[in-house]
């Protein structure tokens, strides 16, 4: 058995009300859970399933597709032990962009939430730490959602100029 | 709500409240612009005399929307994005990314292509691991190793300019092989460098490894424990030099890593010096690879032979000169809204670069044009466990440490 099939039989057992199947592309699999779960499900991932590193978290927008939310993220997971990665996602609306933060659970989460925070404006429940990383503290929007052009919003147009 | 609208810091906020000359904390400010930050960082770093107590850091002077602008482009134009991440080894980007893609749609490349990716990666490598050695000697005092070192690159940039083209914007993979063959003198270019290379890494070791000032300010500096290692997801020879035996290349073999010899350097300690440890031991193992791979170059051609994937030579057999055949996948190849669509799905593929794990994850709706296009950048995770490692050193220490954490501003801020 892999990690993956580890993983996902193990969320279906402990959080049945949470499951919300799951997926498989490109010969990696992975599991969806409600997100007010996400702190149990990973807090089981890594203390039981041996996953110890947080590879990566990220968010992708899905504007204008057929998915239950707009929003999701994405744990990217890494176990040491058994060398294999496992990929837990979890559905965030667009009328109200929050999660738990998991900034507690793992030491390379704060800065990626503040990453995704700043850029896709969802709120990381809990992180006591929350302010913009990438861009300047006075900027307006997030530019990574899918309605936000890829040209701006006249930010450029309307920088302040040095007048002699 | 957040704090949207920190127009400071909590540290500097703290500052001005009981900041008189009595009290014994003091903030001094790194950066943005400062000869020891490498980039464009910025470290705000309260002292209690000469020691740090506490630190915030600060990033995205760098912030080029990478991510945004790789979404409005389609899988080869991304690649010219890729290059501008890390500005010392780009042919990593290049090859991580076209890896990642074809690991999406299933695409195997030929040996010929898998080989020259390989060389290009390692002298990449070489290239990175040289010159963060040579800066973090110059940062030390040691100035003749950074000259040694820059040496070394040139030549290293003159190979990268004969086969792609440029010094630092190579744009050389193309999804399903490379942008050309390497050109025939590309062994014995190699190799003249690799006499050389080997030669002048031996001789950074013998002025570093006796040098009791460089071995003073490295040893037991700047150390982080195995187990925040881990749970800051450090990747690379940060996490090699605290013991823990994870590299990509071997973990999860790609490109046909697992039919190489080389040998996994990992160190004890977690400090600088053992991470300028696993640096040289990682320069001589990929002079190892890449004169393995020179060894047993295949021939043949270097892009696979699905049109729809690569256009076709136009002295391809199959599409002779002036052929029908050819022209059409030429025109749908490159025509808008056409091109290379993977199937609606996403990967994740992770490359061993200099710094440590670069990963791509990419979600295809099914279109010419990647849905997200997130890339996992080492640095970032490594920089986030910078101020772990300088609570309780010296202020003199924090740049011994900045230079060893080889920290690229490009890959960092995006």
């Amino acid at each position: 058995m892999s990690l993956e099939d580890d993983a996902i039989e193990a969320l279906k057992a402990r959080f049945p009300e949470a499951f919300q199947g799951t997926g498989e592309h490109a010969g990696a699999k992975w599991a969806y859970v409600k997100r007010e779960f996400v702190v149990p499900a990973l807090t089981m991932l890594k203390n039981e399933l041996a996953c110890e590193m947080l590879m990566d978290l990220t968010a992708v927008d899905y504007l204008g597709k057929e998915t239950p939310e707009r929003f999701c993220i994405v744990y990217q997971l890494f176990s040491l032990s058994k060398n294999q990665y496992f990929r837990l996602k979890a559905w965030v609306p667009e009328n109200d962009p929050q999660i738990d933060s998991i900034w507690s659970l793992w030491k390379a989460a704060p800065w990626a939430e503040r990453e995704v925070w700043d850029l896709y404006g969802i709120t990381f429940r809990g992180n006591p730490d929350l302010r913009r990383i990438m861009l300047p503290f006075d900027y307006n929007g997030h530019p990574l959602r899918k309605d936000y052009p890829l040209i701006g919003r006249g930010e450029r147009q309307n920088f302040p100029r040095y007048v002699k | 709500m957040p704090l949207q609208r920190a127009v400071r810091t909590p540290m500097e906020i703290e500052e001005q409240t009981d900041g008189d000359l009595g009290s014994k904390r003091m903030i001094v400010n790194f950066g943005p612009q400062h000869p020891a930050t490498h980039g464009t960082l910025r470290a705000i770093i309260e002292l209690d005399g000469e020691m740090v107590t506490n630190m915030d850091l600060e990033i995205g002077y760098l912030h080029s929307g990478f991510e945004k602008i790789s979404e409005y482009r389609t899988y080869n134009q991304t690649v010219t994005v890729s290059d501008r991440m890390n500005y010392l080894s780009p042919l990593c980007n290049n090859v991580g990314l076209s890896c990642a893609v074809e690991k999406m749609m299933g695409i195997e490349v030929t040996p010929r292509c898998a080989a020259i990716r390989i060389i290009m990666y390692e002298l990449s490598r070489i290239a990175d691991h040289i010159i963060s050695v040579g800066l973090q000697a110059m940062d030390l005092g040691a100035f003749s190793v950074m000259l040694w070192s820059f040496i070394e690159r040139e030549k290293l940039y003159d190979i990268f300019e004969a086969v792609t083209g440029a010094r630092l914007t190579t744009s050389y993979t193309r999804v399903g092989g490379l942008m050309r063959d390497v050109p025939p003198d590309f062994e014995e270019m190699v190799r003249t460098f690799m006499e050389t290379g080997i030669r002048t890494t031996r001789e950074m070791e013998n002025m570093l490894n006796e040098n009791e000032i460089f071995r003073g300010r490295t040893i037991g500096v700047n150390k982080i424990s195995k187990e925040d290692a881990i749970e800051f997801g450090l990747t690379g020879p940060l996490l090699r030099s605290c013991g823990v035996a994870y590299d990509v290349r071997k973990a999860h073999p790609y490109l046909g890593y697992d039919k190489l010899d080389f040998k996994l350097i990992t160190e004890e300690g977690g400090d600088v010096w053992a991470r300028y440890r696993v640096r040289v031991g990682e320069l001589y193992e990929s002079f190892k690879i890449v004169d393995q791979v020179l060894r047993n170059m295949p021939s043949g051609p270097v892009n696979i032979g699905d049109p729809e994937v690569v256009i076709p030579r136009k002295n391809d057999s199959n599409y002779p000169q002036g052929g029908m055949e050819g022209l059409i996948y030429h025109f749908k190849n490159y025509m808008y809204g056409h091109g290379i669509h993977p199937q609606p799905g996403e990967v994740y593929m992770a490359t061993e670069a200099p710094n440590g794990e670069l990963g791509y994850y990419l979600v295809s709706d099914g279109s010419a044009k990647p849905w997200r296009w997130r890339v996992r950048p080492p640095s970032l995770y490594n920089y986030q466990a910078f101020p772990v490692m300088c609570r309780g050193g010296s202020i003199s220490d924090v740049v011994s440490g900045l230079s060893s954490l080889n920290i690229i501003a490009g890959e960092l801020d995006q």
